[in-house]
């Protein structure tokens, strides 16, 4: 197994000059057919952001449950986004604006724990707009450094509980 | 066959596909999208273009029945509908697509920039580019011009253009070895080069030639500098072949050379002592130092060739001693080492000596006295090197004597300045006639020479006459006589070589094959005495030769290549001069063999290759060939000609933007902040020159004002002959000003100048009124005279308005918005297929059959046929594909390709068994990220049981492979670590079914576009990424699953509501097609509207039309009419709906009938509005278009009579209850307004109108009226005519004169009001069918640009008046366009449902709570039986309702919670991840 953990992940509790240098781990949620296409754009493009930011790609942001960007915090993510067609051009003719209200909800949400709001984000970009792309993940980059570490990581996984496999044990031996 | 690769072309391509037929889809550029691809945004939603287009070009690319025929063009089609033969002609693209992977290391490492034509010039791209980054096929290509004329004069084809483009780039190594691929003497051929290349030069044509000989003795310059030999590529198989090689001159050494690069062993020998053979003693030394010489011999050494000195052929080595050791081939290269004498008396005597012997000599340091006076005879270039020579030997006085005059002499002319700044004198037009021998010593004293009048004869044969009486005595030491050259064959000829009566060897010309067949020959020996570079060409050519000859190929295939160059056209290139060589001075060089050439130093060297033009685009410079590690580069590939069979073809060529650099007015070619619209779209577009932001190219400042122009190159017959009106420009310019206001900072001031605003189509009237009102977008009528430079380096406008008044304003920008010209090409290519055009030169088409071209069974579509924007040349396409497979319909799926799959492995409930592959996607992925690592760290990960990286995972070798491995080591969940699963998913999705894994047990992790594409300076943080996504790619395999797509029938039936036009069209479209058809129409005739027009607006008569089609209708046997009927309800989804019609049964009574259908077309048409306003309903003489229409068919004596006719434009339309333009009654009114005017053309016939609509054509209406002298008259809305009944029965209309600024009173016998288009009440029909209307009661199509005729719920599609009001050719195409989407579902026996579906997983724990009813944008779910139910057929997938569940009873296929979580889960545990699930 390699040992190769960044040392990031044990500078949670440090506190002192760690916002500066804070390597946080953000999320966005792409979706398929905008702002996915302008993540690859920007790759073609070759424009540089910070590698802090990874994708997980879907059919619409109208698929993004409140659930998934609430376990994002929970599973540590020091921030998250979710990116979707400008308004009125979603492929699915409304599944941004569902997804905005959602992400809406969760930020009073994260609010009322504590939380900052800003730690989760709703964009909209088209699939040309790779250089957008790559000023969101700047942005959101950013703003999550000057926020420091998310104080939720490192204790709600504490036995190191990624995904549990028992949610398959029919076919798990192990 | 569809013609043109633009949005046209690629709908008309995929609706045939899709309908069972085999598709050849020919464009001539690289890549399909024309010009939609290279919009920003699209209006009137402000869509962006390249969203809204990239799924149809991947689709489009990747259809297995579309054949993608890219750089090709139709040559000649022949045959007839239904068998037409194509000849094609494929243009190189010197990339492989199958190959590329489109990795840009080609686009890196090429060293030509060339103006980005997609970016409208607005930035530069590479000779080796993509079209644009989505462009499919996704490949690069290399732009080429022929060779350029350098490489093609020069004998050994060197890459003259890529070394220079080398040099430019300061890449001497690469440009050292480009140099050797072809030529083994950089360095000595860089001094003694005669270049023919530079005589070919194109700036030698604009000024002076590139001094290329220079620029390659820079480089061996160079290379001597570093101390390193740069070897040339040597083949890595090694040949067990010996080869003999006679003489070590440049012939011979080349041969050896080039020998030497395909593997084999070469042998020299050499009869002198040193190597080069006149290199070494024939050129002298202060021109060819010999150490540069030594040095390149010495590199061929390095190459493994040995050369042995002091042997001679004939004596020491002979063709049987060469046998006997082994030598498989012999190549001749023995040079002219002998001197021709001049035939006089006493030429033996001491003091007459032979040039090539001096020379010889001189160069082997042989102490040759030549004494004061030397007289040198000869005029060629060994001549001057003779005197030259024996000036530095020390001779006082040296004079060439020839027989040619100044100007004929044979030497070259910079060698002629050279020996006259050597104080050699030159004396011309003498021949000798005798030699005076000093009696006493019997030693030469001097020659009497005699006049040469005329050293060659008429035919230009060289046959010296002379004057016998007119003699001249010059004395002399020593004379040397340079008059020629001549082969040495004394040994030779013992061995029986071949001579040529004229005393060289003898050779085949091109193979240089002797009649020995094992023997070659080539150099001067062969083809007398010629320069360096023609014997390494010669050489070449030999080694080519002696390869084939070994290995049993035919010596001669294809060897007879003719260099073709075209120059470019060089106009606004600044003058810049030929860099001057330093050179010793004169005085310096006097008694030394001292280089008096320095050559350039880098400076020098630079600005030299900087003149170059680039004359072949591409240089040639092979970098891309060697940075291309997919193998995809082949520079050789050559036009392509094919021939398919087809059995129908569709135009869609497309259009080209008009080019206003003539136009001086405007400023365009002389202020870069003229642009036109297309290239303003460009600067809108995130992906174009300026990344989206808006700035003006001159100072890439933000402008603060920028104007439109409209209708440059459009209604205009002064500066251009382009009178129609181009359609789109008006909507165009309106959304270019909103978003450039979007994109601006400021507040952005914005201005269109128009003569009349067009906005006809469906919303465009509200984007119009939005952009005036809310927007703040200034529009201002006027005719613009001048643009002009202002002060402050600004943009000065003149304009008069429509009063006539002058007016001035400033912009920072000025952009023209410009019409759409038909291509000279696209009018070549009509000619060649025998299509007829229009004198406007579009594809002439008529109203009644709107996309069929004058030649049966070739279709026109697009902006081909007429300027038209996207949705328009959509349904066109559809509306071609229907009638160019409605053609075909009884062959429908002979030829579509079906591809045959092994049954899919069941592996539900297996465990995960997960294979990675990861990519190294040639140096893309791997040159960053460490590869190995990251397939290392996969293979820790939890139930990874196979991980492997390869150059390129989606070469085909590795696809073949990666099937094996899955069935080998029964993998069941497949990852793939490489590029984007935008494009390459459905690739591997496609191979792991091929080896029988359900194509959904697949996840991709994109560490390329999104990894090491964006983080290249970052090599370790882009490995840890990289596995972070391989980690959170592996914790979502763990749990994907099979998903199966069920097969559906589809029941072949299709329903049509509405029985008017398109109503008709469409029923007797599908029946035709072999569909059976219901029609139901309420009234209780079929006709519609369309029976109460006379003509279309090109005059074809409407009634016969309509009529014909009815009964065709009434009697077609797959048509079941249903008149005076309704429908009541309907319900079912895509291939299988269920509709009620309330009829009437046979005895007409009320009866219920039943259909069942797979499609539903609605085309229920709109019909006039009933104005009450201008004594409409008060005044009998008030009559709306079709009353006029109706009047004018029945003979109304009221027409006869009427002396005087109004019309008044946007009744009811354009206002605020109906805002939106009827489109229709300006193009009415214009028609009516002529045939009014032709009946009696004393009649006073006036228009009343707010803008005179006449799009594309139809301005050719306007102009017409004009002329007939129909008075048009403005108003505005606040100021609107008013009609009022006169004493005497007549109206009365009021009017303001809009140019004149008085009031008008006309006295109207009629009064004819252009009535809106009006929605009908359709209410609850559309509520049964669940589609959507707009706030105008229009029926909303599922996309406004490239889904005109389809809703949004799958299966149903809509076509006439009731989507918004249109002429009727309009609605026959959209009918058509319907039977085309239509016939895409009817032709299927079943469709294949399910896959990234909603679907409800347990049923029992649904709360019936209408959450995911109200959520889903389709209206998919409905309750009934306790529970939720979602149509796996009807769902788009996007997940909504999965998200909005309350209970989490809904999931979405394939985005579960469980995956999503997963990969959130293992993107946050860190490199935990695989410890954690494994201990759990």
């Amino acid at each position: 197994m390699p040992a190769t953990r960044p040392e990031h992940h044990f500078s949670v509790h440090s506190g002192g000059n760690m916002k500066e240098d804070f390597e946080p781990e953000i999320l966005a949620f792409c979706c398929k057919y905008c702002a996915y296409a302008a993540a690859d754009l920007a790759g073609s493009m070759r424009l540089s952001y910070p590698p802090a930011v990874k994708v997980i790609q879907l059919p619409c942001t109208g698929r993004v449950d409140m659930i998934n960007l609430l376990k994002a915090f929970e599973d540590g993510a020091d921030g998250v986004y979710v990116a979707g067609c400008l308004e009125g051009e979603c492929h699915f003719i409304k599944g941004n604006l569902r997804a905005k209200k959602r992400v809406a909800a969760v930020k009073d949400i994260l609010a009322s724990i504590g939380l900052e709001p800003g730690r989760l984000q709703m964009y909209n970009l088209s699939s040309a707009m790779g250089p957008r792309f790559t000023e969101i993940a700047r942005e959101m980059t950013e703003t999550i450094r000057a926020f420091g570490p998310s104080p939720i990581k490192g204790k709600l996984n504490a036995c190191g509980r990624v995904v549990d496999p028992a949610v398959r044990p029919e076919t798990l031996t192990t | 066959m569809v013609v043109g690769g633009g949005i046209a072309g690629i709908q008309a391509s995929l609706d045939m596909a899709n309908s069972g037929y085999l598709v050849y889809l020919v464009e001539e550029k690289p890549a399909i999208g024309g010009v939609m691809a290279q919009l920003d945004k699209t209006f009137p939603t402000n869509d962006c273009a390249m969203c809204v287009i990239s799924p149809k070009l991947v689709e489009a690319g990747r259809h297995l029945n579309i054949e993608l025929l890219t750089m090709t063009e139709v040559s000649a089609v022949s045959g007839e509908a239904g068998n037409f033969r194509v000849d094609l002609l494929r243009h190189p693209r010197y990339v492989d697509p199958e190959k590329c992977t489109s990795c840009a290391e080609c686009e890196t490492v090429c060293p030509i920039e060339r103006p980005n034509a997609f970016d409208q010039g607005l930035r530069n791209r590479k000779a080796a580019y993509k079209l644009y980054p989505q462009g499919m096929p996704p490949a690069y290509a290399i732009e080429k011009q022929g060779t350029a004329p350098c490489k093609a004069t020069c004998p050994a084809h060197v890459s003259v253009q890529g070394y220079i483009a080398l040099i430019n780039q300061g890449k001497y190594r690469e440009a050292v070895e480009l140099f050797r691929e072809a030529h083994p003497f950089p360095g000595v051929c860089g001094r003694v080069c005669h270049h023919p290349c530079e005589s070919r030069c194109t700036r030698g044509d604009y000024d002076e030639p590139l001094a290329i000989r220079e620029l390659h003795r820079f480089l061996a310059d160079w290379e001597t500098e570093t101390g390193e030999r740069i070897l040339p590529t040597i083949a890595e198989e090694k040949r067990a072949e010996k080869i003999a090689v006679i003489g070590s001159g440049p012939a011979g050494l080349s041969a050896a050379y080039f020998l030497a690069q395909k593997g084999y062993q070469a042998t020299i020998f050499e009869k002198l002592p040193v190597a080069g053979g006149m290199m070494a003693v024939g050129i002298p030394e202060y021109r060819l130092p010999r150490d540069m010489l030594e040095r390149e011999i010495e590199i061929i050494q390095a190459m493994g060739v040995e050369i042995q000195t002091g042997v001679t052929f004939g004596k020491d080595i002979t063709f049987d001693s060469l046998k006997a050791d082994g030598y498989a081939a012999v190549f001749m290269g023995v040079g002219l080492h002998a001197g021709r004498k001049l035939g006089i008396d006493n030429e033996d005597a001491a003091g007459v000596l032979q040039g090539v012997d001096f020379l010889r000599d001189t160069a082997l340091g042989k102490d040759v006295p030549v004494g004061d006076n030397v007289l040198v005879i000869g005029g060629g270039n060994v001549a001057v090197d003779v005197a030259l020579t024996a000036k530095r030997k020390g001779a006082e006085n040296v004079t060439m004597v020839c027989l040619e005059k100044r100007g004929e002499m044979p030497a070259w002319e910079h060698e002629i300045e050279e020996a006259l700044e050597g104080d050699i004198k030159i004396v011309n037009s003498y021949g000798p006639k005798s030699f005076f021998i000093d009696p006493d010593t019997k030693k030469f004293s001097g020659i009497e020479f005699k006049t040469c009048t005329a050293v060659f004869d008429e035919q230009g044969r060289f046959s010296p006459a002379f004057d016998e009486n007119a003699c001249e005595a010059i004395f002399g030491d020593t004379v040397i006589i340079a008059i020629g050259q001549a082969a040495d064959t004394a040994d030779i000829e013992k061995q029986n070589v071949p001579i040529t009566a004229r005393g060289g060897l003898e050779a085949d010309p091109i193979t240089l094959q002797t009649p020995m067949e094992w023997v070659f020959a080539g150099g001067d020996a062969f083809y007398g005495p010629k320069s360096v570079v023609d014997a390494v060409a010669s050489g070449k050519e030999a080694a080519e030769s002696i390869h084939r000859y070994i290995n049993g190929m035919d010596l001669k295939d294809g060897r007879e290549k003719e260099w073709h160059f075209e120059k470019p056209v060089i106009t606004d290139e600044p003058h810049k001069k030929r860099t001057p060589l330093r050179c010793l001075d004169p005085k310096a060089r006097e008694c030394n063999f001292l280089e008096v050439s320095f050559g350039y130093n880098e400076d020098e060297a630079k600005a030299e290759a900087d003149r170059c033009l680039e004359c072949g685009i591409c240089s040639e410079c092979y970098q891309c060939v060697k940075a291309c590690l997919a193998g995809a580069v082949n520079h050789e590939t050559t036009p392509e000609t094919l021939s398919v069979n087809v059995g129908g073809i569709i135009l869609a060529p497309g259009f080209e933007p008009f080019d206003p650099s003539a136009f001086d007015a405007y400023a365009y070619a002389s202020h870069p902040d003229v642009v036109t619209s297309i290239e303003f779209e460009r600067i809108l577009s995130a992906s174009g020159p300026f990344q989206g932001h808006l700035v003006r190219p001159s100072d890439h400042r933000e402008p603060e004002k920028i104007a439109w122009i409209q209708c440059v190159g459009s209604r205009d017959i002064n500066r251009c002959d382009h009178s129609y009106c181009s359609s789109v420009c008006c909507m165009y310019a309106s959304k270019q000003a909103i978003i450039a206001k979007e994109h601006s900072a400021n507040d952005l001031d914005t201005a269109i100048f128009y003569m009349d605003m067009r906005t006809f189509g469906k919303e465009f009237e509200r984007y119009l009124n939005r952009a005036e009102h809310e927007n703040g977008v200034r529009y201002i009528r006027s005719r613009v005279h001048t643009i002009e430079h202002d002060e402050s380096g600004g943009l000065l406008m003149r304009y008069a308005t429509e009063s006539g008044g002058m007016l001035e304003e400033s912009f920072d920008m000025v952009v023209l918005s410009v019409g759409l010209s038909p291509s000279a090409s696209v009018s070549e290519l009509a000619g060649r297929l025998g299509v007829a055009l229009n004198r406007h030169r579009f594809a002439r088409t008529k109203d009644l059959s709107p996309v069929s071209t004058s030649r049966s069974g070739i279709y026109a579509c697009g902006a081909f046929q007429e300027p038209k924007d996207i949705p328009m040349s959509v349904m066109e396409a559809s509306a071609a594909a229907a009638l160019a497979t409605g053609e075909l319909a009884s062959v429908r799926n002979s030829l579509a390709r079906v591809k045959q799959l092994p049954p899919e492995l069941d592996v539900s409930g297996d465990m995960p068994r997960i294979g990675v592959f990861v990519c190294n996607c040639g140096i893309n992925i791997g040159g960053i990220a460490d590869v190995p690592a990251i397939r290392d760290y996969a293979a820790t990960l939890p139930y990874v049981v196979h991980v492997e990286d390869n150059l390129f995972t989606c070469s085909q070798d590795t696809q073949d492979k990666m099937k094996e491995i899955i069935t080998e080591k029964a993998i069941n969940r497949v990852v793939v670590a490489s590029c984007s699963p935008r494009t390459h998913e459905p690739l591997f999705q496609e191979t792991i079914r091929e080896a029988g894994l359900n194509p959904y047990l697949f996840e991709m992790a994109n560490i390329r576009d999104q990894n090491t594409w964006v983080h290249m300076n970052d090599p370790e943080a882009a490995t840890q990424k990289a596995k972070s996504l391989v980690r959170m790619a592996i914790a979502k395999a763990m749990f994907i699953e099979p998903l199966h797509q069920v097969e559906m029938a589809v029941r072949n039936a299709a329903l049509v509501v509405g029985g008017g036009v398109a109503g008709m069209e469409a029923a007797i479209g599908l029946a035709e097609q072999g569909f059976p058809v219901h029609l139901v129409e309420k009234e209780d005739h079929l006709g519609g509207a369309a029976l109460k027009l006379n003509t279309t607006w090109q005059g074809e008569p409407v009634g016969p039309y309509v009529r014909n089609l009815a009964e065709h209708v009434k009697s077609h046997p797959n048509v079941h009419v249903y008149t005076g009927s309704h429908v009541v309800e309907s319900s079912g989804a895509i291939g299988h709906f269920t509709t009620t019609v309330l009829t009437a049964d046979d005895a007409g009574r009320p009866a219920s009938r039943t259909i069942s259908h797979g499609v539903t077309i609605l085309a229920t048409g709109a019909e006039e509005f009933k104005p009450t306003e201008y004594l409409r309903g008060e005044h009998p003489d008030v009559l709306t278009h079709l009353e006029l229409d109706g009047a004018m068919r029945e003979n109304d004596p009221r027409i006869d009579e009427a002396a005087s006719v109004v019309f008044i434009q946007c009744v009811g339309s354009r206002n605020e209850e109906r805002p939106y333009c009827s489109k229709i009654c300006c193009t009415h009114s214009l028609k009516s307004a002529l045939a009014l005017k032709e009946s009696d053309p004393d009649r006073q016939v006036f228009i009343l109108y707010r803008d005179m609509r006449a799009y594309g054509f139809r301005e050719d209406l306007y102009r017409a009226a004009r002329q007939a002298d129909v008075i048009f008259i403005r108003f505005t809305p606040e100021n609107p005519p008013v009609a009022a009944s006169a004493e005497d029965g007549k109206i009365m209309v009021s009017i303001r004169d809009h140019v004149l600024d008085v009031g008008l009173e006309i006295r109207a016998d009629m009064l004819v009001l252009a009535a809106a288009v009006a929605a009908r009440e359709n209410r609850e029909l559309f509520e049964a069918f669940k589609v959507p209307v707009n706030e105008d009661g229009f029926l909303v199509e599922a996309h406004a640009k490239l889904r005109p005729v389809d809703f949004a719920s799958e299966g149903i599609f809509l076509a006439g008046l009731a989507h918004y009001p249109k002429p009727i050719e309009e609605t026959i195409a959209q009918a058509r366009a319907a039977v085309s989407r239509a016939v895409t579902i009817l032709s299927k026996d079943y469709i294949l449902v399910g896959g990234v579906v909603a679907e409800l997983k347990d049923p029992s724990r649904c709360a019936c709570c209408l959450i995911c009813v109200r959520s889903c944008p389709y209206g998919v779910p409905y309750v009934a039986d306790g529970r939720a139910h979602i149509n796996p057929a009807a769902c788009h997938g996007c997940g909504v309702c999965a998200a909005e569940c309350p209970a989490k009873v809904i999931t979405l296929n394939h985005f579960t919670d469980e995956q999503i979580i997963a990969k959130e889960g293992a993107l946050f545990a860190g490199d935990k991840a695989g410890t954690s699930l494994q201990c759990a």
